[in-house]
């Protein structure tokens, strides 16, 4: 062992989650290094080729709002782009886009080497050094010791873990990656607790062995919508490329059924806990016997490269059941598999050892970002990866953490779901579990965000302005559409009958008629000669903020009611053992989790109403003898 | 979709005198802004906020949304911070016994107030330092068991119909989020979508049963809208001296509603605790004689929608053919048959009648003499309290909370009916369908959290 340097921050992880972490602590000041096993895995997208997509989308909106990267590396490196759900309502429009994961893994790489103060580091990490209860350095598999003041754990599916195809299991992380083998003993040995978790990736094909003629084109949108803030739709337009769509038939299942047997899925291999929305195709066999079909997507790895993933087969069955139930697919009898599917197994922590912030309760200085935390996905990766730069930083300054609410964004239902109610298998975001989503909009993550990115020192001073810009055209126009009249003139109700709206019988106001579901601002333009003109964005917001007005009052009310149990705070050393009244049961889980306030509490399973009443006289009681 | 804590400083209100026992009924309100809200309802002399703190006000309370006159009313102001809870309190003294107790407190909680949890005027009391710190464990045994004791009483009162009614709309509602959720969070994927026309028909569907479950909820609706009574009768057989002893035995409840038209004059008089409205007394008044007036038919329609019927028949006559056709009316429904003239030569026999009504509904009186009455009482209250001598406070707290809850449902619904027509996108019918979905489990003591994406994973094949 040799000293190597001292830094602040260590990053340990060099996917979704440690470069956000690590780009973070950079730009706040902290000298910082990030280890990966593999500098060749920078920002790897060992699953499906793409980033965004329902609610995950939103994630990348946050992520950039806040001062992230995400938004902006895909917007360098997309090669398809679709705003999705756009009929269901503007709180679920969703933008996704199909990544090229070299020049993705490459742009990331190029950014993290030109971060000041930020360097990164080939190396597997195998301890974390603690002297007086809290973190001051890490140790490398080559002896290397570097003192820090912080650590981030971001190991995603590398600890312990290993890969399976039928009977050949390997101990390899991701796509034959190195796994890190003795970082998971060192932390059981402090006394974190591990769980084990499963998750698995499809095939891999040579498009020249694909025939699509028999699939179906999938093209993404002819107006491109870019993922972050600071760009605009003409400064990244580019030439886009189509995925395919295609189907498993009655043969290919029969092929699976004959074969379950070999699958060590069913054969009792696997002992992790696989996620319900990751299935296996053997899975989906099982399940959903009577399903005729099931299908597919094939969607290509980037430009450079012949690869092809097949979205929505994933398996862990031997290779040859593998060879022979892809290639009953039409447009893949002719296949060839570059690379296996498999499944794979790794080490995460229960992520309620944590606190809201991602440190863990217990040692301090030490922090927990991504898919190791138990969740899922690159983006649900990345957005934790953020949180945890930021308040490893703030942690080192003596700053309060840095919290996300529910009620500020995805990021905040996030960290929250997983910090109290700790997963069973690797959490997904949805937009189901944002309770009020209709204010946590992809459209307005800036608003929402960017002014807490400024005041944390992510967000520039330019891009902060030009938010407080679009906020006052926003309003301005606002105010100005509502006091608009508009009478039952002809030329209103030829623009009305054009839309088949039902003509006016006296005068409106032009803010009425934004309302109708069959309308909205930029048609009322007709009947608008007063109309400044503004850019997009704040045209958007002028319409979703009219135009739904009812709904986002009647949600901001919820959000006041649900804010006032938020604030109030459970001091952290509260021994809920002693708290007289209180159920078993909600005694041990409080005891568990440590709220942060009476509303996080309320969420925990096993705490009932009766208890939140117990815990507020608690409350009182304490602040009176105090 | 979380399990939402009560908020600490919202209007609350409940009824703080014993139910069930008549006499005056105090409905008590507590919160910033209550006397405010009570101003909405009341209609005095001058504004409740602009009296001083520790008064008392006469006026009426109106139900804002129909904007009738509840009823004559003395209502306490007490401003923060000398009060019970340290915070602006409103007591509204009702005379009206139960019934019109349980209407002002409707009123309060349909104008914005929350029905206060057991002891939480007691629990808010201690959160504003009214309560002494020693005192601070008995609170907690106070929330403590009065919680048990309610979720028992839930448990007792939904065995049965209630909750599983509820229980399958909340089973049908979540599955109708589940189908739209699992489109939004997976648009690529071939669910095969509903479309607004099956949306809208299950909606409505949903609503109907809500309404029937709010509408028959027994002793909610009777609570609610009273034991809606119709007295039947040949002319002169005693109908208004029945009415009016019932009137006249201080059983009356000063509330004389005036509708509109003369048939919707009601009366209610208070039995025991039960609330009887007694349906056109004005043409039993006037003319005295219901059947007369407006035939068989009208009586028929009256029958079909009461609660109870009351027939009178003179004992000294035989039976003719009109009785036998009303008596035919009553077959198989809560009805009683006062048998009048008791004190002269019997015609008519209880055997005969018995064709018709069973034994225990018929009773013998005399208005000339004023005697029976009290056993038609007696027959009122076996048939509402079904032999139960007395009705618990926690049964009747239990009601109104379900009818809270259902009725926030049913608003849910409602809202949900709109957006659909309006060709709103998915989300919002979503948005309102998990309000519906959050009401229900109210009831059932289900929460949402995790159901709807177990169950999107349930119905549906889905991921990559």
């Amino acid at each position: 062992m040799y000293n190597a340097e001292k830094i602040d921050i260590a990053v340990i992880g060099g996917g979704h989650a440690g470069c956000e972490a690590a780009l973070a602590a950079a730009r706040l000041g902290m000298e910082t290094i990030l280890f990966a096993i593999s500098l060749d895995s920078i920002a790897m997208m060992p699953c499906n080729p793409s980033i965004g997509g329902s609610s995950k989308g939103h994630l990348v909106r946050e992520i950039d709002a806040l001062g992230g990267e995400m938004g902006r590396n895909i917007d360098k490196t997309y090669i398809q782009t679709k705003m999705l759900n756009t009929g269901k309502g503007p709180a679920v429009y969703s933008l996704r886009a199909q990544a090229d994961k070299n020049r993705y893994h490459e742009e990331m790489k190029h950014t993290l080497e030109n971060t000041p103060h930020l360097r990164i580091r080939q190396a597997e990490i195998v301890e974390i050094r603690m002297e007086d209860g809290h973190v001051t350095g890490v140790v490398t598999a080559g002896g290397a010791l570097y003192g820090c003041k912080a650590v981030v754990l971001c190991m995603g599916t590398y600890m312990k873990s290993r890969c399976l195809t039928g009977d050949c299991i390997t101990e390899s992380g991701p796509n034959n990656l190195m796994p890190a083998t003795k970082l998971s003993q060192c932390l059981r040995d402090m006394g974190i607790r591990l769980f084990r978790f499963k998750t698995g990736t499809p095939a891999r094909m040579n498009r020249n062995s694909l025939d699509f003629s028999k699939m179906q084109p999938q093209y993404g949108d002819a107006e491109i919508v870019p993922f972050s803030f600071e760009n605009t739709a003409e400064g990244i337009a580019r030439e886009q490329v189509p995925c395919w769509l295609t189907y498993t038939n009655e043969k290919t299942h029969q092929v699976i059924r004959e074969n379950l047997h070999r699958s060590p899925l069913f054969g009792g291999l696997i002992e992790g806990t696989g996620p319900r929305y990751c299935p296996s195709i053997e899975d989906k066999v099982v399940r959903f016997a009577d399903k005729e079909r099931h299908q597919l997507f094939v969607e290509p790895e980037g430009e450079n490269t012949e690869e092809m993933y097949i979205q929505g087969m994933s398996s862990s069955l031997p290779e040859d059941v593998q060879i022979a139930m892809y290639r009953t697919i039409p447009g893949l009898e002719h296949c060839e598999i570059t690379r296996f599917a498999y499944a794979i197994e790794y080490d995460c922590i229960d992520a309620t050892q944590l606190k809201l912030s991602l440190e863990f309760k217990d040692y301090p200085g030490l922090f927990s970002a991504g898919q190791f935390n138990g969740s899922s996905g690159y983006e649900e990766a990345a957005a934790q990866g953020l949180m945890g730069g930021i308040n490893a930083v703030r942690y080192i300054q003596g700053e309060e953490p840095i919290i996300l609410q529910r009620s500020d964004g995805y990021i905040g239902v996030l960290i929250d779901d997983l910090i109290s109610k700790g997963s069973k298998e690797p959490y997904r975001m949805m937009t189901s579990r944002a309770e009020f989503r209709l204010l946590l909009r992809q459209d307005n993550a800036d608003q929402r965000l960017t002014p807490i990115g400024y005041r944390i020192g992510l967000v520039d001073e330019k891009r902060y302005q030009a938010l407080l810009e679009k906020q006052r055209l926003t309003a301005e126009e606002i105010q100005r559409v509502k006091g608009w009249n508009l009478s039952p003139a002809k030329e209103v109700l030829e623009v009305l009958a054009q839309y088949g709206s039902s003509p006016i019988q006296t005068g409106v106001k032009l803010a009425d008629l934004i309302k109708r579901p069959e309308l909205d601002y930029v048609k009322l333009a007709p009947l608008d000669p007063q109309r400044p003109a503004l850019p997009a964005a704040v045209q958007e917001q002028v319409n979703i903020q009219i135009k739904y007005e009812g709904y986002i009052s009647q949600q901001i009310k919820q959000v006041e009611q649900f804010q006032k149990l938020e604030n109030r705070l459970l001091p952290e050393e509260i021994d809920y053992e002693r708290i007289q009244g209180l159920r078993l049961e909600a005694r041990q889980k409080l005891n568990a989790i440590r709220p942060r306030s009476i509303g996080h509490a309320s969420r925990i399973t096993g705490v009932s109403p009766a208890d939140i009443s117990v815990l507020l006289i608690y409350l009182e009681q304490q602040k009176r003898r105090g | 979709m979380l399990q939402q804590a009560n908020a600490l400083d919202d209007i609350i209100a409940a009824i703080s005198t014993p139910l069930g026992s008549g006499g005056i009924g105090i409905v008590r309100m507590s919160g910033e802004g209550c006397i405010a809200l009570a101003d909405t309802l009341f209609r005095g002399k001058k504004k409740l906020t602009e009296k001083a703190s520790h008064t008392l006000s006469y006026g009426v309370f109106t139900d804002r949304e129909k904007g009738e006159v509840i009823d004559e009313v003395l209502v306490s102001v007490m401003k923060a911070p000398h009060t019970y809870t340290k915070e602006d309190i409103v007591e509204v003294n009702c005379h009206g016994g139960l019934l019109v107790t349980q209407r002002v407190l409707q009123a309060v909680l349909q104008a914005g107030a929350r029905l206060a949890e057991p002891g939480e005027f007691t629990k808010r009391a201690f959160l504003n330092g009214r309560i002494d710190l020693t005192q601070a464990e008995a609170v907690i045994d106070l929330i403590q068991s009065k919680t048990e004791l309610s979720r028992q009483a839930a448990v007792y009162q939904l065995e049965g119909r209630l909750k599983k009614a509820v229980r399958q709309m909340r089973e049908e509602i979540l599955d109708m989020i589940a189908s739209i959720e699992a489109v939004i969070d997976y648009p690529d994927y071939d669910i095969e979508e509903e479309t607004y026309r099956d949306m809208e028909q299950r909606a409505q569907e949903m609503l109907k049963r809500m309404e029937q479950l709010l509408a028959g909820a027994d002793r909610g609706k009777i609570l609610r809208e009273g034991l809606k009574t119709v007295i039947l009768g040949k002319p002169n057989v005693g109908k208004s001296s029945l009415l009016n002893w019932f009137l006249e035995e201080e059983r009356a409840i000063v509330t004389d509603i005036p509708g509109t038209t003369r048939d919707t004059v009601e009366e209610y008089i208070n039995i025991d605790g039960i609330p009887v409205k007694i349906v056109d007394t004005a043409g039993i008044r006037e003319t005295g004689d219901v059947v007369e007036r407006m035939g068989v038919e009208k009586s028929k329609q009256y029958a079909q929608q009461a609660d109870l019927i009351l027939m009178m028949l003179d004992a000294s006559r035989p039976l003719e053919a009109e009785d036998k056709e009303i008596l035919e009316l009553i077959r198989g429904k809560h009805s009683i048959v006062l048998l009048n003239k008791s004190d002269l030569q019997q015609q008519l026999s209880a055997a005969e009648l018995e064709t018709f009504v069973s034994k225990e509904q018929i009773r013998s009186v005399s208005v000339k003499e004023n005697t029976g009455f009290d056993t038609v009482i007696d027959a009122i209250k076996i048939m509402f309290y079904h032999g139960q001598r007395t009705m618990t406070d926690e049964i009747l707290l239990g009601n109104t909370r379900h009818q809270h809850a259902l009725f926030a449902a049913k608003e849910a619904m409602e809202r949900c009916l709109t957006t659909i027509r309006t060709r709103m996108p998915e989300d919002f019918i979503s948005m309102d369908l998990q309000d519906a979905s959050r009401a229900l489990g109210e009831i059932t003591g289900d929460v949402t959290d995790e159901e709807i994406i177990d169950r999107i994973f349930t119905k549906f094949c889905l991921g990559k």
